[in-house]
């Protein structure tokens, strides 16, 4: 207890003292690392289900697009333009996943659903070019330093707000396995009709998490388009952001609390490295790296690396991805 | 009709053919090894850049060079099987498909890696020409044809052929075939290998049509996986009908409305179709 007491008064120090101690670009780093981080840990709250969407390009897209569009052309607020664009992604994770869940579309199935939905939203944002830029992206209206806006060009203020976004983010993924309890969840993900026979409402519990999900993704997208003040239908929708999260999430390892974090943390540590490393004269290097390590990872270490340190502690029987069917 | 509308028609026609035969590939290795390849498309990028390496920068033989295209990426089927797959195939089955997502990042950023992000085309002009005031392109007719006949080729393989029938066999019952005295991993690396060739055989066929980029694999693939599922697994004939379906649907609202909107349309109607048709549309 002490130990791990004193863990969280020296992260909490090394959090408070970034600002004051890292130059611009670290910070910039860092505050990449919390927001993906938070998107990971989005994804891995369904994840660890089962439920392994390809979809949550979806979710970034009208999380990044709906307050952007709403401050560019009616200059709403992103306060009102987010919350707005987490109830959009929430109805549509409903309309996707209320069937999925009553028909039991599972495993790749499900992955495959889902996919078309990031494919429908990634399109459906090009084709409506005149709006939203289609594929050059948009920029959104710069007014300088302002909260009715919600824009920062600091630093600072952006990484005080990804701190507070993943502690939330951490908390709700904490809550959510509380909340059901550690041998339901696995019951859920492993074996639905024994679940369901112990007193579990499957579909409620997997509709629940799927909504939770799809509100965190949305809010992580809406603040990562008003960090960087501009979006693009390819970084923040379709298959290769999609993807791409839920790598994050399984190099670090969903099934536990900081997982997805580490996971965002060596992803994007090592994008950056090998970018600075080796220039712009190697374009891809990195990706080449990073997709023998998610094969890697897959293959040795489905649990992630955290998962992986863990077990060499405790020397539990490993365990897939996904549980079989 | 509108002559423009029939010039759609028929073009959605004709890449309906690439498409289905992808399409067969894919509902193979689905069928028979119950995994979804999420890199089969950039495999075939890969073929893709194969043959334009050998034929553009190498000057080989255009028929030498597309043998060698097939080829390779025959050998890269039976690679993905061996290292990627076998290791984990009595994991659930989504781990296969995010081995092979793995393998899609590692496939785009290779080819970016060797060939920069530049589209290239292999530089072969076939000619277009008119019938009924419609320009038709010979280019899509031959990989019509050579797609129609490369399916019926698999088709006459999987009927004629022993192994033919061990694919059959295991792609419907799992269990039974060791028991046939069949070694279900020899299975497995003809499976692969003859998917592998399938997507190398688009590829040919593609580059005829299309530049070759590192992220060609992303504007195809999803809806590869769509016309598969769609079609149902294993069964082909489904799959070459969700094929014309998918590429009519793209072909005319790209006509009507814009080619995203049809695709958004395409897409949407892929997932209807799962919620009310899951087993594939032809099955009742």
């Amino acid at each position: 207890m002490t130990m791990r007491y004193a863990m969280l008064v020296i992260g909490a120090a090394l959090l408070a003292s970034v600002p004051f101690l890292a130059p611009p670009y670290f910070m910039h780093i860092i505050i990449q690392i919390l927001l993906w981080g938070f998107i990971y840990t989005a994804w891995s709250i369904m994840g660890r289900f089962g439920l392994v969407s390809l979809g949550h390009g979806a979710f970034l897209g009208v999380g990044a697009y709906v307050p952007a569009l709403l401050w560019n052309y009616y200059t709403v607020t992103p306060w009102l333009g987010i919350p707005a664009s987490v109830v959009l992604a929430v109805l549509l994770s409903v309309v996707i996943g209320y069937p999925c869940v009553r028909l039991r579309v599972v495993g790749h199935y499900f992955a495959l659903v889902t996919l078309a939905l990031s494919q429908v939203v990634m399109l459906s944002i090009v084709a409506a070019r005149d709006v939203t830029g289609g594929s050059l992206g948009l920029t959104i209206n710069n007014v300088g330093r302002s909260w009715y806006a919600f824009q920062f060009p600091g630093k600072t203020h952006f990484y005080a707000i990804a701190v507070v976004l993943w502690l939330v983010g951490l908390a709700v993924w904490h809550l959510v396995d509380r909340g059901v309890g550690r041998e339901a969840l696995d019951a859920l993900s492993e074996d639905e009709e024994a679940a369901a026979s112990i007193g579990i409402s499957v579909m409620r519990e997997k509709l629940r998490v799927t909504m939770i999900s799809a509100a965190l993704t949305a809010l992580g997208g809406g603040l990562y388009a008003q960090y960087m003040m501009y979006i693009n239908p390819e970084t923040l929708s379709g298959i290769a952001v999609s993807l791409q999260v839920v790598f994050g999430a399984i190099v670090g390892g969903m099934y536990t609390l900081l997982g997805p974090t580490v996971g965002s943390l060596l992803t994007i540590s090592l994008n950056e490295g090998l970018r600075v490393g080796f220039g712009t004269s190697f374009i891809g290097a990195a990706n080449t790296i990073y997709g023998i390590l998610l094969i890697l990872c897959i293959i040795f270490m489905p649990r992630g690396v955290v998962g992986a340190l863990q077990r060499l502690g405790r020397r539990k029987p490993p365990r897939a991805v996904a549980p079989a069917q | 009709m509108d002559i423009y509308l029939l010039e759609a028609v028929i073009n959605g026609i004709l890449l309906g053919g690439v498409i289905a035969l992808l399409a067969l590939g894919l509902n193979l290795i689905f069928g028979v090894i119950d995994v979804v390849w999420i890199a089969y498309a950039d495999l075939v990028m890969a073929g893709m850049y194969v043959l334009y390496g050998l034929y553009a920068q190498e000057h080989w033989p255009l028929a030498l060079a597309c043998l060698a295209a097939i080829a390779s990426v025959a050998l890269m089927g039976v690679l993905v099987h061996l290292l990627i797959i076998a290791p984990i195939l009595g994991t659930a089955p989504i781990n296969q498909l995010l081995a092979t997502g793995g393998l899609l990042f590692f496939l785009q950023s290779f080819a970016t890696l060797l060939f920069g992000t530049d589209f290239r085309n292999i530089g072969v002009r076939l000619p277009s020409f008119e019938v009924a005031d419609m320009s038709i392109s010979s280019a899509r007719l031959l990989a019509f044809a050579v797609a129609l006949v490369g399916a019926g080729g698999l088709w006459l393989f999987l009927r004629r052929t022993f192994i033919g029938t061990a694919i059959r066999a295991i792609a419907q019952d799992r269990a039974i075939v060791g028991l046939m005295g069949i070694d279900q991993r020899h299975v497995y690396l003809v499976t692969s290998a003859i998917g592998g060739a399938l997507a190398g055989l688009a590829a040919c066929l593609l580059s005829l049509q299309y530049d070759v980029h590192p992220f060609i694999g992303n504007t195809f693939g999803p809806l590869l996986f769509m016309t598969c599922v769609l079609g149902g697994l294993g069964d082909m004939i489904g799959g070459v009908v969700a094929a014309f379906v998918l590429s009519l649907i793209i072909a005319i609202g790209g006509y009507y409305w814009s080619t995203e909107l049809s695709y958004v349309f395409a897409f949407t109607l892929f997932i209807v179709l799962m919620f009310i048709r899951p087993r594939g549309i032809l099955v009742r």
